[in-house]
This record gives C-alpha cells, sequence and structure tokens, in this order.
C-alpha cells in the first residue's frame, strides 16, 4: 500500500525542508573563513609528524636503520610498529592493515614509521633519510597476477536464481566478453591530515578530516590502550572526502595520537600530496567476465557474470564493496536465471577502500557493457535493448537475482521523459546521418539508467543519533553523527529541524560533529547522510516540540491539539506568543529543552548463506543522455551535451541536490574517462600527483549540461519527508558518456562488430579501440 | 625589499623571499584562507592575485602562491581571499559563487575566488571560452563546474556595467616601494649588467625565470635552492619586440605577456599557448625557461623548431647567436656554459604562404602534459613540398625536429602517396617510451596521425577533423 506523502508546505518559516537553500558555509568558504583541519591555529609547541613510506611492494625488511631520522634537524621522536602501546591493527572491519609495518612490506607505499619534528619541513625531511634494506618477496601487482596466484583477502561470495548455464545453451542467442574497469582516486582537495591535543586525564581530542568519528576514536582509544571515553574526535568540515576519508582518515589520527601521547605536546600529521595519494586507498579496479543468453527480441534469459575486485594487500571494506557490485550487476534489469559471483583478489597495492558508489559503479558499468553488446549482436539500438530488459510491476520481472522486490518502478519513466525531452531518436538519427558523411570525426550517443539501492548492506550501521539543544533566547544548537564533506548534510539536518520547530533556519546553528556529543555514530557514506540524520534530528525536534506542546497546553489551560507551531510562532488556543516566549517560558517552567534523537532503518536484511533478502530500503533511480564527438585519428574527444533526470523523492534541498547531481555525473564521468591510475611492474604508483593523475578541469564540462529533478515522486518509503539520497547514484550516470564513446567507436563498423574498449576511455584506449574495429572490419 | 601586502607596504628578509607565498602566508602570516591542495601548480586551490602598474594602470594577474618564491612580489601588490570581503559586505565574485551555489566543500573556493577576482578586475570579458581560460587551473572535485561557470558569467557581466576603479592610490603606494634586489638567498638584479655581476658573485646559485618547475624540486625533493636569482625584473630580459626580421622575446617575459605578439604572425599558436599549462602559469611561466628547462615534453620547443628559432646566449656580456636546435644535446642537457643564460628567442616573422599547424596530444585538453606535441609547417609551389619543418615534443629525450620524416617530404608532390611514406618515415626519427601517459605504440601511432592531420586540415576543403573546433 502506497502511504500518502506529507507534503512539504512551501510557505513554511524561511530555509525551512523542500526549499532552495545555499550551503551553510557558503560565505565561509568564498571568504576564506571556513577553517579545515590544517587551518585551525595550533597550540603553542604544537610539534608536526611525518610517516616514511615502503620503498617495496612485497617484501621483508632485512635491515632498519634510522639513526639519520633520529638525529635529523629537528627530530624529537621516531617511533615504529613497537612503539605501539595498545592495536596495532587498525583494520576496520576484519584485520590486515598494521598502523606501521613490523617486519614485512605488503605494498609501495606503506608506512614503516613515524617521525616527530619541530616543523612540518623538518619532519617531511628527516623521514627521507631513512636507511631500509629489504628483502623482496614475490609480488602480485595486477589482478590477473593476483587470480592466477588464487589469492584473496575475503571468500568470494555468489548471488544465484534459478540455471543460468542452462537458459544461456537454450537461448537464441548467446554472448560472452570481457571488461578491464580502473580504479580511481579520490583527490579531495584537503589532504589527510589530523591534530591530536594532548588532555588533562590522559585523553586525546583529535580535530581529523575523517567521514567516521567513532571510528577514528574507538582505533585511536584502541592504538593508544585507553578506554573511548578519554578520546573525542571533532569535525567541523572535509575538504571532500568521497569515501577516501571513511576508513582512510584513521591511519594518520592513530599516528598523531600516538606522538602526542609520547610527547606530551599537539601533534600534527598532514600528508603532502603524493605522498597521500600513494599511501591511501582508492576505488577498486575490476575485471569483469559475462555469458549471456538472450531471445530474439535481445531479452535477456540468462546470464552468468564473474565480477573480480582488486582489493590491494588488505580487506579494508571490501567484502561490501565487492557485494555492492555483485547488488548492481543488474542496474535496472532484470536478469532472468543469474549467477552472479564476486572475487576479493588480492595484490601488493595500497588496500583499495570506499569511492562513491561503493562497488555499485563497477557491478553497473558491467552489465551496461552487455547490454551494449547485445545491442551489436541483435542489431537492435541500445535503447530499445534497456526498455526492453527493465524491471517492471507487471509480468513477474520485479525481483532482483538476490531476492529483492522491487516496490516502487521509476525506470521505465525516467528513461521516457529523457527520450522525449531530449530528442533521442531525432538525434540518433542525425548523429547516423553525420557518421555516414565524416570520416575522422564520429559521433557517439547513449541513454544510461541508473538504479541504486540505498542502505549500508552491513546492517547495524543502519541508525544514527542527534542532540538538540534550544537555548531561553529560543536559539537552537543542532548536532548529529553525519558528517559535512561538502554534500550539503548540515543544512539539509538544519532544514528539517527547521521545518518539524517551524523557526527560521537562521535560528539553528549547525555545530561540528564531535564524539562526546553524539556517540557511536555510523560513517557519513553510502548515501545514507540526511536519511539517517535527518530522521534522528527529527526525531529530537519532535521531543522537543511534544514538550513544550504539553507545556504549552498545560500552562494556558487549553487542550494539547489546540496548540500548533507556525512561522515562528506558537499558539495555544486563543493565545499567540513566540517560540523564543515560549522557550523562556518553558524554562521558567522547568521544562527540559535538550532531546537526543535517533533512528534505525526499518525493513532490511540480508541472509548471506542464501546470498538474499532486501540489503535495501528503496532504490534511487536516475538516467543520463551523453553525446560525444571522437576524433578517430587521435582518440580525442569532447563531451557535446548531457541530459540527466534524476529522482530524489521529495527534494529536501533542490539546490544541494542539483549540485550533487551535476557533481557527481562530472565525477563518474572523470573515472571512465581521463583519470588514469598506472601501477609500475615495482608495484609503485605513477600517477601519483595531478600533474598525472587528470581529474575533470572545467573545459570537461559539456556546453550544453541539463539536469532536471523528477517530478511529483516522492519516496513511497517513509524515509525524511519522503526524500531520496543523491549523495552516489548520480556518479554513475557517467557511464553514458563511456557507453556514448563505444557508440561511436562501434560506427566504425556500422554497429556490427563489438569495439574493446576498456575503462577509462582515454584518448589512447579510444584510439586502440578505433584502430581494432577498422581492421577487424577490414577482415570480415 | 618591499611588497605590499593587501595594502600594508611589507618589507622582505631575505630569508622569506626564498620561501614559498603559500609558506609565507600560512606558515609565517597565519594567514589560513589560502589553501594547499597539491603544492605543485597543478591544482589552483592557492591562487592568489599579484596586482602591479602598466601603462593601463593596473594589471591583476592570478598565480600559484605555492610554487612562487616570496621575493618575485617585490614592488607588486599580494591579493589574498581574505581582502576581498568588507565585513558582510562580498565582492561580487564571491556573492555569484554564493547565488550559484559554486561551492560545496569549499576547500578548492578560495582560488577560483581569487582567479575570478583577477579576471573580474582585469574587466574580462564575460564569454564561456574566457571564463574557461580563466579557471581552467583550478580543479574542483565536487560541483562539476557547471554553477561555477554560471557564477563566473554573472559576476564578469555585472563587471562591464560597472564603473570603472579608481587605482590612483595603489598605484601611489606602488610606487613608493623600495623593491630593493634582494641579498641572501634571494637576488633581484634588474639589469643584465647586475645579473652577470650576481652570476659571478654566486656561481652556484639557480636562475629562476618563472619557477613553475624549479619550485617543484622545493615541494616534491624537499631541496630548497642555497640562492636564488630571479630574471624577473631583469629590464632586457623582460621586453619583447619585432622587427622585420624577428619576432624577439626576452627570456623571462611571461606566456601572457608574449602571446599577443606571437598570435600576431601565428595566430595557429593559439590552441596551443591557451593549453600550455594554466592561466596561473602562463602567468609565471617564461620561453626561456621552458627552454632552458630542456625538458623533451616542454610544449613550446617543437613550435620554436619547426618556426627554426634562434636563440641568443649570453655569458659575462659576451653573447652568440645558435639555432635551437642546436641547442638541446640529451635529457635535460643543454649547450648552456656554466654562468650562461639565455637573454633573447629570436622568431622568423610570418612567410605569407606557409602553412602551419600545432597540435598536442595529452589525456586532459586543459592544463596537462604532452604524450606527443607535433609542430608542422610547409611551403607548397606548384603542389610539391618546396620547404618543410617537422618537429615533436615527447617522442625522444629532447624536442626534436623529425628529418627522416621531412625528407621524405622535400620536394615531393603534396599528396596521399607521399604523406604515406612521411608517416612511415617518422618510425626513423622516434623510438619513443612506455610510460604513464601513452604507450610507445600510441605515441608513434598518434603521432603519424598528427601529420596526416595536418595534410588534411592543408587541403582546399578540408573535412571535420578536429574535436575541439567542433561542438
Amino acid at each position: 500500500m502506497r502511504r500518502l506523502p506529507e507534503t512539504l508546505e512551501t510557505t513554511g518559516p524561511t530555509g525551512a525542508a523542500g526549499q532552495h537553500q545555499r550551503h551553510d558555509s557558503a560565505y565561509r568558504h568564498v571568504s576564506g573563513a571556513a577553517l579545515y583541519v590544517d587551518d585551525i591555529p595550533c597550540p603553542a609547541g604544537t610539534k608536526h609528524a611525518y610517516v616514511g613510506l615502503s620503498q617495496h611492494a612485497h617484501a621483508n625488511i632485512s635491515k632498519l636503520d634510522l639513526s639519520a631520522v633520529r638525529t635529523a634537524s629537528g627530530v624529537t621522536d621516531v617511533i615504529t610498529a613497537q612503539d605501539v602501546p595498545g592495536h596495532l591493527d587498525i583494520g576496520p572491519v576484519f584485520p590486515g592493515d598494521p598502523l606501521m609495518a613490523s617486519d614485512q612490506v605488503d605494498f609501495f607505499g606503506q608506512v614503516v614509521f613515524a617521525v616527530l619534528a619541530n616543523t612540518y619541513d623538518q619532519a617531511r625531511h628527516a623521514a627521507r633519510l631513512a636507511n631500509i634494506q629489504y628483502a623482496p618477496l614475490s609480488a602480485d601487482i595486477t589482478i590477473e597476477q593476483g587470480l592466477d596466484s588464487k589469492s584473496f583477502v575475503r571468500p568470494s561470495h555468489r548471488q544465484q536464481r534459478g540455471d543460468a548455464q542452462e537458459a544461456i545453451k537454450a537461448s537464441a542467442l548467446s554472448i560472452q566478453g570481457e571488461l578491464q574497469i580502473g580504479g580511481q582516486e579520490q583527490m579531495y582537495l584537503e589532504g589527510q591530515v589530523s591534530l591530536a591535543i594532548p588532555q588533562e586525564d590522559g585523553g586525546m581530542l583529535v580535530h581529523s578530516s575523517s567521514q567516521h568519528p567513532s571510528e577514528t576514536q574507538k582505533l585511536v582509544a584502541e592504538v593508544l590502550d585507553i578506554p573511548m571515553h578519554l578520546v573525542t574526535v571533532e569535525v567541523r568540515r572535509m575538504g571532500g572526502a568521497f569515501g577516501g576519508k571513511e576508513t582512510n582518515a584513521n591511519q594518520w589520527a592513530c599516528i598523531a595520537a600516538l606522538l602526542a601521547a609520547r610527547s606530551g605536546t599537539p601533534v600534527k600529521l598532514r600528508l603532502a600530496r603524493a605522498d597521500d595519494i600513494t599511501a591511501t586507498g582508492k576505488r577498486h579496479p575490476f575485471k569483469n567476465d559475462y555469458q549471456v543468453g538472450v531471445n530474439d527480441a535481445g531479452v535477456i534469459q540468462g546470464i552468468a557474470m564473474s565480477l573480480s575486485g582488486n582489493c590491494g594487500m588488505s580487506p579494508d571494506l571490501s567484502d561490501a564493496i565487492v557485494d555492492r557490485a555483485m547488488f548492481h550487476a543488474d542496474n535496472a534489469y532484470y536478469l532472468g536465471h543469474a549467477d552472479i559471483s564476486g572475487h576479493r583478489v588480492k595484490t601488493n597495492t595500497v588496500s583499495h577502500t570506499a569511492f562513491r558508489g561503493f562497488g555499485g559503479p563497477q557491478g553497473m558499468l558491467a552489465i551496461e557493457h552487455v547490454i551494449e553488446d547485445i545491442a551489436i549482436a541483435t542489431g537492435l539500438d541500445p535503447l530499445t535493448v534497456r526498455k526492453r530488459n527493465f524491471y517492471s510491476g507487471e509480468g513477474g520481472r520485479d525481483t532482483t537475482h538476490y531476492g529483492q522486490q522491487i516496490e516502487q518502478h521509476l525506470i521505465a519513466q525516467i528513461v521516457e521523459r529523457l527520450e522525449h525531452s531530449a530528442d533521442y531518436w531525432p538525434r540518433r538519427e542525425s548523429i547516423k546521418t553525420f557518421n555516414a558523411q565524416n570520416n575522422v570525426l564520429r559521433k557517439g550517443l547513449a541513454l544510461t539508467p541508473v538504479k541504486f539501492g540505498i542502505s549500508f548492506t552491513v546492517t547495524h550501521l543502519n541508525q544514527a543519533g542527534a542532540l538538540l539543544h534550544v537555548y531561553t533566547d529560543g536559539s537552537i544548537q543542532l548536532n548529529h553523527g553525519g558528517t559535512e564533506m561538502g554534500q550539503g548534510l548540515y543544512i539539509k539536518v538544519a532544514q528539517i529541524v527547521a521545518q518539524e520547530l517551524q523557526v527560521d533556519l537562521e535560528r539553528i546553528a549547525i555545530t561540528a560533529t564531535r564524539t562526546d556529543k553524539v556517540p557511536n555514530t555510523s560513517p557519513t557514506a553510502a548515501s545514507s547522510g540526511s536519511d539517517l540524520n535527518g530522521m534522528a534530528a527529527r526525531d529530537a525536534a519532535r521531543t522537543i516540540r511534544e514538550r513544550l506542546t504539553l507545556f504549552a497546553a498545560s500552562h494556558f489551560n487549553v487542550d494539547a491539539d489546540q496548540v500548533s507551531f507556525a512561522d515562528n510562532q506558537v499558539r495555544a488556543g486563543d493565545n499567540k506568543l513566540s517560540f523564543a516566549e515560549l522557550a523562556q517560558l518553558a524554562y521558567l517552567n522547568r521544562v527540559q529543552l535538550s532531546a537526543t534523537g535517533y533512528y534505525a532503518t526499518p525493513k532490511i536484511h540480508y541472509d548471506r548463506e542464501k546470498a538474499s533478502g532486501r540489503p535495501f530500503f528503496y532504490y534511487a533511480y536516475g538516467a543520463a543522455l551523453s553525446e560525444v564527438t571522437v576524433d578517430t585519428l587521435t582518440g580525442e574527444y569532447v563531451l557535446n551535451r548531457v541530459d540527466i533526470c534524476q529522482d530524489v523523492g521529495q527534494s529536501l534541498n533542490p539546490a544541494i541536490d542539483i549540485g550533487q547531481i551535476e557533481g557527481g555525473f562530472i565525477q563518474g564521468m572523470g573515472w571512465l574517462t581521463t583519470e588514469e591510475l598506472v601501477w609500475g611492474a615495482d608495484g609503485r604508483l605513477q600517477t601519483n600527483n595531478p600533474a598525472s593523475y587528470k581529474i575533470p578541469a572545467i573545459g570537461d564540462t559539456p556546453p550544453v549540461f541539463n539536469v532536471e529533478l523528477l517530478p511529483d515522486s516522492p519516496n513511497t518509503e517513509a524515509t525524511i519527508f519522503h526524500s531520496k539520497a543523491v549523495g552516489e547514484p548520480p556518479l554513475m550516470l557517467g557511464i553514458s558518456v563511456w557507453c556514448a564513446l563505444r557508440d561511436a567507436v562501434a560506427s566504425l563498423a556500422e554497429h556490427r562488430i563489438r569495439p574493446r574498449l576498456n575503462a577509462p576511455a582515454t584518448a589512447e584506449q579510444v584510439f586502440m579501440a578505433c584502430e581494432a574495429i577498422r581492421e577487424e572490419a577490414q577482415q570480415a | 625589499m618591499q611588497f605590499l601586502f593587501g595594502q600594508i607596504p611589507t618589507t622582505l628578509s631575505g630569508d622569506d623571499a626564498s620561501l614559498s607565498v603559500l609558506d609565507f602566508l600560512r606558515e609565517r602570516q597565519g594567514r589560513c584562507g589560502t589553501k594547499e591542495g597539491c603544492a605543485s601548480g597543478d591544482c589552483g586551490a592557492c591562487t592568489v592575485v599579484v596586482a602591479e602598474t602598466d601603462d593601463a594602470g593596473l594589471s591583476y594577474r592570478a598565480i600559484n602562491a605555492c610554487i612562487t618564491p616570496t621575493g618575485e612580489l617585490a614592488g607588486k601588490q599580494l591579493i589574498t581571499v581574505e581582502e576581498l570581503a568588507n565585513g558582510e559586505d562580498y565582492h561580487p565574485v564571491q556573492q555569484a559563487l554564493v547565488d550559484f551555489h559554486g561551492s560545496q566543500c569549499g576547500f578548492c573556493t578560495p582560488g577560483f575566488v581569487m582567479s575570478l577576482y583577477a579576471a573580474y578586475q582585469n574587466a574580462e570579458a564575460p564569454d564561456r571560452d574566457n571564463i574557461l581560460r580563466t579557471l581552467g587551473g583550478n580543479l574542483c572535485r565536487c560541483t562539476g563546474y557547471r554553477p561555477i561557470i554560471d557564477a563566473a558569467e554573472a559576476a564578469l557581466t555585472e563587471r562591464q556595467a560597472a564603473p570603472q576603479q579608481d587605482d590612483a592610490e595603489t598605484i601611489d603606494q606602488l610606487a613608493q616601494l623600495e623593491s630593493g634586489t634582494g641579498s641572501g638567498r634571494y637576488h633581484a638584479p634588474t639589469s643584465i649588467a647586475e645579473l652577470n655581476d650576481a652570476i659571478k658573485a654566486h656561481p652556484k646559485a639557480r636562475l629562476i625565470a618563472g619557477g613553475t618547475d624549479l619550485w617543484l624540486e622545493v615541494t616534491q625533493l624537499l631541496k630548497r635552492p642555497e640562492r636564488l636569482i630571479s630574471l624577473n625584473r631583469v629590464e632586457e630580459l623582460t621586453g619583447h619586440h619585432s622587427d622585420g626580421n624577428a619576432l624577439h622575446i626576452g627570456a623571462a617575459a611571461t606566456y601572457e605577456q608574449v602571446t599577443p605578439l606571437l598570435l600576431a604572425d601565428y595566430p595557429e599558436m593559439q590552441e596551443l599557448l591557451l593549453r600550455l599549462g594554466s592561466l596561473q602559469i602562463r602567468n609565471r611561466g617564461t620561453l626561456g625557461g621552458n627552454i632552458a628547462n630542456a625538458s623533451p615534453i616542454g610544449d613550446m620547443p617543437p613550435a620554436l623548431l619547426a618556426l627554426d628559432a634562434q636563440l641568443v646566449l649570453n655569458r659575462q656580456g659576451q653573447t652568440r647567436h645558435v639555432p635551437l636546435e642546436t641547442f638541446f644535446q640529451d635529457y635535460r642537457k643543454t649547450i648552456l656554459q656554466p654562468g650562461e643564460f639565455i637573454q633573447t628567442i629570436l622568431i622568423p616573422r610570418r612567410q605569407p604562404e606557409e602553412q602551419i599547424a600545432f597540435y598536442k596530444i595529452s589525456k586532459r585538453l586543459e592544463d596537462d602534459i604532452s604524450a606527443s606535441c607535433g609542430a608542422f609547417r610547409i611551403r607548397i609551389e606548384d603542389d610539391q613540398v618546396a620547404d618543410v619543418r617537422v618537429a615533436f615534443g615527447g617522442m625522444a629525450a629532447i624536442p626534436a625536429r623529425a628529418l627522416h620524416c621531412e625528407e621524405a617530404l622535400r620536394g615531393q608532390a603534396w599528396n596521399e602517396a607521399t604523406l604515406k611514406t612521411a608517416m612511415a618515415a617518422l618510425a626513423e626519427d622516434f623510438q619513443p617510451i612506455d610510460d604513464f601517459r601513452a604507450s610507445a605504440d600510441y605515441r608513434g601511432k598518434v603521432s603519424a596521425n598528427l601529420l596526416k592531420r595536418f595534410y588534411l586540415n592543408c587541403q582546399p576543403k578540408p573535412d571535420l577533423i578536429r574535436v575541439s573546433s567542433h561542438a
């Protein structure tokens, strides 16, 4: 049964939920007043830490001579693994991530020791003076090498429905293929940084650029061997994170805290960019293989897919990441008989970690690659193939290969909307004409869907807390467990409170996320920030509102239903007073004006043994239509136009949501186009700075870039004001660019040959695909 | 040495002068609005603006604070993000970025603000190309840039209608500064005579002509030079002019300064110049630096080789003229003698009958380093190749002419058969390497195809051949 949504009043107080509202720090951003960890004025006596990184991918340390480091100018302390009083392993879910290497290094760039000095320059300089000798061991660098060694960080997982092999065999047409997908560096503009300040009780205050302050707190406590109640972690904001600070911020906080505990002075540790990129994890590179059987109409009958993620040297979050790839190997398509397996390949590279989409993009690209191949094999337009394979509420095509029944079907509607608003078919025709007339330049077009599951697939993480104080002047202070990394979470949650208490947004002060205000929080990840923390904050606001309602009813001697809050005013029967006056009055009458709030997502479960369940509370949908022009002489290309329609339910803040969609799209496009990670045979990452690793620049933004929020489409689940998550889903809209590039290449053989185009589709990759398909067409 | 720090005349010690502007701001002054994103001039988070007097009054230039020594500010005004707003009265570029939701995490934002501020102060036109040129050196990982482009357009449009600013007070203040010539770790001679004296007195000092590459030794290799001699203010090295024979370009003139002169004769160079680093880099980088640095992947040498540029070298007042093609000896090795420097680059004037093209291949269009960079100059008479010069960067240890390729073209009919032979001949000229920018295979094939593109482009009815000129 579809519940009627609570509609958001458009005439509520200024800045309440549903309204366009600028980022809470916008003025501070543009004036340079916004403080990031490295900008916080350091207490007197602050020292600076730096780390020494291994120069081998896999080796025993045969000699560790740090005497030159110790005697370097300004150095006051040097530590190695044996100086850790508590836990050495800081693996977030499974063990495998030592704070510092002991006898053996497992990737090029692993921390071997840390040094403390009076200045940043001194510490950084000293860290390069170590004399370390290595006895190299055999190293697997590529995913193929890891697969050949049958080396895995976690057991494989398999999701099955029916008999895929039989179904493929029985199909009119069967195809197989493979696809290599590169990783992606998060490239947050603010690098990893922590400032640890020892406290009088033996505890530690840590300012960290972390998406997961509670985990940072726990690990600092474990490393120092002190109880968690002595450690406070504060995060006001991050200068970007994108998953790269979900677990990967912990190490630097722990090292800074350990050196601070030893020295009794504040310690700051900030990684220089090249070391940051070398020593922290990235989006997992994947290798995907598939076999699919389709009928004459291009409808999938059965599919077997093998998704192998390069996890690097430890599990970190890889179990959940490869799971999420598997959960998205269907994207928006009913797969019929399906056999999806996911492998967690171990290599001697940095442990790969969270990055916006969290495995979902790699699974989704796998199936979009299959769809494009089906189109070429059947001679159908890819859009036709897509539409014929969509999930639908009819014909028994509404259940995923992991057993979740889809309740809200929006993809057909969104795709149709774009198909018409952006003139898919007329443009397809004009591109055919263009391509027929041009030898050098070729155009490509692709309209690709996104269906993204919302919830942490680790069920217990789906909880959140909030803390709300109302002061006697009616001003409000808000705190919750979510962190701000630019996504606009703080402003959205504040808007929710403004809506609940019917006060202007400016009355609400947003405060830094701190583990001593709201404890035991989950990472701000999985697009869940506003779903979870918004609900928790609403819970707190409702508690206060209820208390005030009961108080006003009794004070003014009216029934509780005679008390109403609207537009900064409170009415109790015929009495009318301002919110501030009521707060004051409530205080004088000893009513508690502080409340906590809590939320746990309902309905979700997943049985790993049976590989079946409902891992997601709901799905967020979207689609993008991209058009490219490729220079087949060089492989260079431009993105001419993009049209997007995204389902955000009932938007909490359309301006913020559009920002997430545009930014996510461009980031996803970067992953699949110019962002290429290159490791040498020795395991050294060669693209370790923005000179060699190219994220999209301003000229990569298409000149025509239309973004629409799907109107009149509230979430059918009872999320906060029936909104939907928007952090991750738009990243996968970038897949349309990759598909459009492949479409342009395929035009060189009249779409009769499947191009081999791995990701990222750099100019070189596109050029090589053009050469190969021309050669194949000539031979045919 | 003195500079204006905002409106405050500030004296630099020799030690501070050799610090980067970014370290000076953040470490010495506690001014943390300017951010460090990469410390290599590649992200623009540290962008600050330098104002200096010129013929038109004040000109404003965005630069990367992370790779600019503070001494380079002598006699100029430094403007940082903290100075733009007056209380809650925000500068129009700040207000536009707020109004258009141009910041998300906010870390890159001060850099965008300052790049836009320079464009605003210079009253740049609010068209898209100009906005992309202005902001091509500022990376944002959050927004996808669309709101920033819209904000820029709004702010620059507003500027068109704004009254002329009165810069008289600042110009006056700048005139009163004691610029000095430096001391200790940092010297800034103002004439060739002073420069030669400084070189003689400090033979081990490093010359800095922009420092956009040199300073990476400081931030990445942690090698702070013991002593720097800046060419930034040597009068004879910073000028440029043309006569009947050649364009004369002072070795320490910045790309931005010499662009109009270059484009007047060689408009084909426009895209190459636009794609050379970023505006922040072009505001600091110099032709002399690009050549003396002798990197195999410098963007200008292939073009200058194709144009047969000559260099004037100076060693303690003794000058010699050398063709650029004899200058590069091996990887990062040149014929420069100890104490010798490039004084002037001479580029022959445009010959009207020549056809010319410069093509750069890189992963990203903006602010990227070449995988291959081809320069082509040809003169066709009676359908025959009367003269030709072809040069490449990124294909060998030094930027070099493609002599076999030229040989295959020279004197031949300008047709597809000749083209095919010339494309094949490139394999004899270069044995390129595999690296993270490109494979050897791609470098070889794409370079040959650049010649093909040039051929197609020379046809009376050129096919549609460039994505950059097509949308």
